[in-house]
């Protein structure tokens, strides 16, 4: 953010503070901090969808703060997550001990899977044009990402989020409750996918490879097994 | 019927012009081949560049791009097809009279060029529509597109006007209409026009 003297007219609340502010005017609302452990320490406020339009306007109107000015909307995909623990369980044996059966308690080490559920989540960038601060980073997380997929959209706060937020809806399938025109803006009508999410499989058209080599040369080798004259691949046909 | 190359310079020296239909049909076709004035990425703008005074392709007959697909000759695929554009470009192609020809100018447009991994980028519009001249390059030079050019006006200079190789709008049976792709739900579908365009075997 420039340099130290440039700094001087920059200042801003702590993420603390702006919280703090935030439970002030609007009570219950459930922000959380979410820290960022690398050295810009810019943290970010996690806001709960169902009040995420209010804290919005407070922010854009509060006096002090006056984030009138959003400048970047993005999503993130968080896959769903398996976990692995290894859980003490103590289990009741019958054992052989000196010869006479018997009921021993026995502690075994057993290996736990669990499967935390994935979400989509939008990143919110804030700054303050009259106040020159910023930027506040907002989050907001889905509750998984196949059909619980609706957040509230900033667009009535902030009209620059109108575009920015189709894109996040195109390419990750976050729908904005409350956008006027959430339409597709990058790909077409007709297309069905989301190609930002992790799990998107792109269309197979590596038929023709001749200078091949890592990633490429990986799905060229897959096609040249394929009969090369039949033209069929996975997605989509080529003509007869 | 062909006439002796240095019989024909001989009577030229006596001021006797002689000719074929074939060679006066082909010269009047390759020394006015007007662009559509059409640019999709970065490469239009060395086409631009092309056409003005430093590099000037109306020394070639080239002098005017039309905004017009019905008023041009030739169209220059400058620049990156994305798959949401690729049906526009084979419309517009469709939409030209023929004799036309097409120069697939840069990397993006002959193969996908740095984009080919992209989910979003066709590999080479060659895949739907016949292609003259390919030049690569990222983007190639003005001297690139000079050179397709001339390549273009040799390949046209070359074609007989009867028999096999000739040029389209002179066979009955060579298609007029390429199929737009549609955009489906992953993909373009068809994928490749099979008629233009097959899968060259890569040799190891």
């Amino acid at each position: 953010m420039g340099n130290r003297e440039r700094r001087e007219g920059w200042e801003m609340k702590t993420i603390e503070e702006i919280k703090a502010a935030i439970e002030a005017a609007a009570p219950g609302a459930g922000v959380e901090i979410v820290l960022n452990p690398g050295p810009s320490t810019q943290h970010s406020l996690r806001l709960s969808p169902e009040s995420a339009v209010k804290v919005a306007t407070f922010l854009r109107d509060d006096a002090e703060l006056a984030l009138d000015f959003l400048s970047n909307v993005t999503g993130v995909d968080w896959l769903d997550k398996e976990i692995t623990e290894k859980i003490k369980v103590t289990h009741q044996v019958l054992k052989a001990v000196d010869g006479v059966e018997q009921t021993v308690e026995e502690t075994v080490e057993e290996t736990q899977k669990r499967v935390e559920p994935g979400y989509l989540e939008v990143v919110y960038h804030l700054f303050s044009v009259s106040k020159k601060h910023g930027p506040v980073v907002l989050r907001m997380r889905t509750e998984n990402r196949s059909d619980k997929v609706e957040l509230p959209s900033f667009t009535p706060v902030w009209r620059s989020a109108e575009f920015q937020e189709r894109e996040v809806f195109d390419l990750y399938g976050v729908v904005f409750k409350g956008h006027p025109d959430l339409r597709r803006i990058l790909m077409w009508d007709e297309f069905k996918d989301h190609p930002m999410r992790r799990d998107y499989v792109e269309p197979d058209d590596y038929e023709y490879e001749p200078t091949a080599h890592d990633a490429v040369l990986a799905k060229a080798e897959a096609h040249r097994d394929r009969d090369q004259g039949s033209g069929v691949r996975e997605q989509g046909t080529i003509v007869e | 019927m062909a006439v002796d190359e240095s019989l024909k310079i001989e009577l030229g020296k006596q001021g006797v012009f002689v000719t074929t239909i074939q060679e006066l049909y082909n010269w009047g076709r390759r020394s006015s081949v007007w662009p559509m004035q059409f640019g999709l990425a970065c490469c239009a703008i060395e086409m631009i560049a092309t056409t003005m005074a430093r590099y000037d392709l109306a020394r070639f007959g080239a002098e005017v791009f039309r905004p017009s697909p019905r008023q041009a000759d030739m169209m220059i695929i400058s620049g990156t097809v994305t798959k949401k554009m690729a049906p526009q470009v084979v419309r517009l192609y469709n939409q030209m009279a023929e004799p036309r020809y097409v120069i697939a100018m840069g990397a993006c447009a002959i193969s996908g060029g740095p984009f080919k991994q992209g989910y979003n980028v066709l590999k080479g519009i060659d895949r739907y529509i016949p292609v003259d001249v390919h030049i690569p390059g990222c983007p190639p030079r003005p001297e690139a597109l000079l050179q397709a050019f001339i390549t273009l006006q040799k390949k046209i200079d070359a074609q007989p006007l009867t028999g096999e190789g000739r040029p389209r709008h002179l066979d009955a049976d060579a298609p007029g209409e390429f199929p737009v792709p549609e955009q489906g739900a992953h993909d373009l579908e068809p994928a490749a026009n099979k008629n233009v365009w097959t899968v060259p075997v890569v040799i190891k």
